[in-house]
């Protein structure tokens, strides 16, 4: 059992938590995930780790509440329990070398995208940070990624905070001034990447994203997490997270990702009315 | 005297048109008056053949008499020297090419039902005797098992038994490997599994579940800790695909994701949060064991139509032949000599039909197997909304890539010499992370072997 010490709402639908996991807090880097279940009968769900604290022995995840599976971790308040908590599992994200690197952030993708940005500066990288969302609302991490950034940019879609307009214009804008980066990280949802991913590719410039398909086990032994990149068939939990964004195939990603959604929203239509009557 | 009858005594099973539909065990196991008949049928060979056809060596003829004297519990200590799993292995062996393969009855007729006997005095145990098993007196070392499936259970059993702190590091959530992931419900209950290693734990084994090694700790750290000698059980691994088109439609799964959805996740179940893709027509395609298992809880969740696509004849099928007429009275529809070239999707890319080719035998090949070779012009498409592919599987690469001094073959597998030793002193490996993909008693009797070479290597370490 695995306890969670911090739980902080960050905007309605996305949560942060601390948990204390001793053992995956010693070996976790950024870009690695972990695998929770919530209870004895709960489904294995993937979540990349947020941030890790080795002394204190923690790991943070933040995670959108989408489904069922979510719905009931977000109900769970500090001191509570999450019954199994499994990792690092994944290949961290590659920093050696890299001198200057654009961090593209979209909506919850910001959380995983906040411990590479730190990472590298940290390590003393020029970070340009492009973090988007789709309203003021919604705003995650916004000073923990201007500690972080040499650069800032934060778009929302209906500009009701900083600029208005998509990461895609920014990055555009942040090229044609003359910035050559080593390396784009872009890390939220798929069809995000997939842009960044057109222009990055116009601009020839490496491109690595954080996928996060559909998984069960996450050690290697399902196949349920596999993608098509550069024509071949890669495992998400041992080969990646992280590819290289301009031979991943995201339109069959976004196929893939979808295959249960009906069954995810009924499930969840489910557990809240569950929560419902026992608040009555 | 003898009960001289040719035949066995048969086993009592669920009618085939009702257990297809639920999830409850096939076989229901021999009456106290059944196992004693079946052990009448024993000679008590004074060589005992069957005992040299055992992977782990029970003295079969010995556990028989004693069911023959109804002495059950006598019976099962018998056993319990020699296996640490029977009701399992009960279950799950291959009798027909080991111990019973031996028998001299089968010579004329068939041979005594050992593994039926076996199950018997198992679960004869497991129902009356609530006795905890003996905890041995420590002897001061301790040992790490990596992988708490047929193989890793075993060793750790045996090492418990000689006085060794084990501990089992296993990556999911619980404890069982392929026993609670990939063998289904109706085959091996899961409630017998946790028994199994709910003895182990009453024994002194620690189980650490949520532990994958390679990640969460390395080997070297595991001797950093005091673990003296090592044992990886870590299994199979990476499910293989065809590389034909269509194969990443949604719809088409490995074995090992659609069976551990359905048993390790309990898909099956109403109101499970893991969800599984309803279907109507399922292929599966492969001829072993697992794909019977994949076949059989496909029909039992409810598909129409379910189809074994087999590239080679029914006679060089790789399952035991009790699976395939399993399958068989359940509905199973064999489609042999017949290899899928492709997967066909709508477009919303979920599976709409399979297409294959006839095929028909040729030459022997390398496995001594006749070849297939593709019928020109045969192309068909098979009516199918999802697609089970188990042909087998890769050795998974974590604890190769995080530990120095392992050496491994071309496949990927830990290369371990006859006693389970590899190339690093202080570790060994069995089961399927060696053989690849193979059985449970193999692993078991992998995993009892290595015990015995830990054991000597502590001790020869003073």
């Amino acid at each position: 059992m695995y306890k969670i010490l911090t739980k902080k709402i960050l905007n309605p639908t996305v949560t942060l938590m601390e948990v204390e996991a001793p053992m995956i807090a010693k070996k976790a880097e950024p870009g690695q995930f972990i695998i929770l279940r919530v209870d004895a009968e709960g489904e294995r769900i993937p979540l990349t780790v947020a941030d890790f604290d080795r002394e204190k022995g923690t790991i943070t995840i933040i995670f959108q509440i989408v489904g069922a599976t979510t719905e009931k971790l977000n109900h769970l308040e500090e001191g509570d329990c999450i019954h199994d908590f499994v990792g690092p599992l994944g290949v961290p994200s590659h920093t050696d070398g890299l001198k200057k690197v654009a961090v593209v952030g979209g909506g919850v993708g910001c959380a995983i995208a906040y411990p590479i940005a730190k990472k590298l500066h940290n390590l003393g990288a020029e970070v340009h940070s492009i973090v988007g969302f789709r309203n003021k609302d919604l705003v995650i991490l916004e000073d923990e990624f201007r500690a972080a950034s040499n650069v800032m940019k934060l778009m929302t879609d209906d500009g009701s905070y900083g600029e208005k307009g998509l990461v895609t214009n920014a990055l555009e804008q942040l090229i044609k001034e003359g910035n050559q980066y080593d390396e784009v990280i872009a890390i939220g949802p798929l069809i995000m990447m997939k842009f960044v991913c057109k222009l990055t590719k116009e601009y020839n410039i490496k491109t690595v994203v954080s996928m996060n398909p559909i998984m069960i086990d996450g050690t290697g032994m399902c196949g349920g997490c596999r993608l098509t990149v550069g024509g071949e068939t890669k495992f998400a939990c041992v080969d990646g997270p992280d590819f290289d964004g301009h031979l991943v195939d995201f339109d069959e990603a976004m196929e893939r990702g979808a295959m249960y959604k009906e069954f995810e929203g009924r499930k969840r239509e489910e557990v809240c009315n569950l929560y419902k009557k026992e608040v009555k | 005297m003898p009960n001289m009858s040719l035949k066995k005594n048969e086993m009592p099973v669920q009618d085939p048109n009702v257990r297809n539909k639920n999830f409850k065990e096939v076989a229901l196991g021999y009456t106290e008056e059944q196992a004693v008949d079946e052990a009448n049928r024993c000679l008590n060979c004074k060589n005992k053949p069957c005992q040299g056809g055992c992977p782990v060596s029970i003295d079969i003829p010995a556990f028989i008499a004693k069911i023959k004297d109804k002495d059950f519990e006598g019976a099962y200590q018998i056993i319990h020297q020699s296996s640490t799993l029977p009701a399992v292995c009960g279950r799950v062996c291959p009798q027909e090419t080991q111990c019973e393969s031996k028998c001299v009855r089968g010579i004329k007729g068939e041979p005594v039902a050992i593994g039926r006997l076996e199950r018997f005095v198992a679960d004869w145990h497991n129902a009356n005797v609530k006795e905890a098993p003996a905890v041995p007196a420590p002897n001061g070392h301790k040992c790490a098992i990596i992988g708490a499936g047929p193989s890793g259970l075993t060793c750790a059993g045996d090492l418990a038994k000689m006085g060794y702190d084990v501990t089992i590091f296993e990556a999911l959530h619980l404890a069982g490997g392929v026993l609670v992931y990939g063998i289904p419900e109706f085959r091996l209950p899961k409630s017998i599994v946790q028994h199994e290693v709910e003895n182990l734990q009453a024994m002194g084994v620690k189980v650490n579940t949520n532990v994958v090694v390679g990640r969460t700790i390395e080997v070297d750290e595991l001797f950093e800790q005091g673990y003296e000698a090592i044992f990886i059980g870590s299994g199979a691994g990476l499910p293989r695909f065809m590389n034909i088109p269509g194969e990443n439609l949604k719809g088409v799964y490995s074995a090992n994701e659609f069976l551990t959805r359905v048993n390790l996740m309990k898909a099956y179940k109403e109101g499970s949060d893991t969800p599984i893709k309803q279907n109507t027509n399922v292929a599966v395609v492969g001829g072993g064991n697992v794909a019977m298992d994949a076949a059989r809880c496909a029909k039992r969740l409810g598909a129409e139509n379910v189809y074994i696509v087999y590239r080679r004849g029914l006679d060089e099928m790789p399952a035991r032949k009790e699976e395939v007429e399993h399958a068989m009275e359940e509905g199973i529809i064999f489609k042999t000599l017949n290899n899928p070239v492709e997967i066909l999707g709508n477009e919303h890319k979920f599976v709409t039909g399979m297409k294959c080719v006839e095929m028909e035998l040729g030459e022997p090949d390398a496995s001594g197997r006749r070849r297939p070779v593709e019928k020109p012009n045969s192309e068909f498409v098979l009516d199918v909304d999802c697609v089970v592919m188990s042909i087998g599987t890769s050795p998974n690469p974590l604890i190769r890539n995080t530990t120095k001094g392992l050496d491994t073959n071309k496949h990927g597998c830990f290369i371990a010499d006859e006693n389970g030793q590899t190339s690093r002193e202080g570790v060994f490996a069995g089961g399927d992370a060696v053989t690849g993909a193979a059985t449970v008693i193999l692993a078991m009797g992998a995993g009892k072997t290595a015990a015995k070479a830990m054991d000597e290597y502590i001790k020869s370490k003073g």
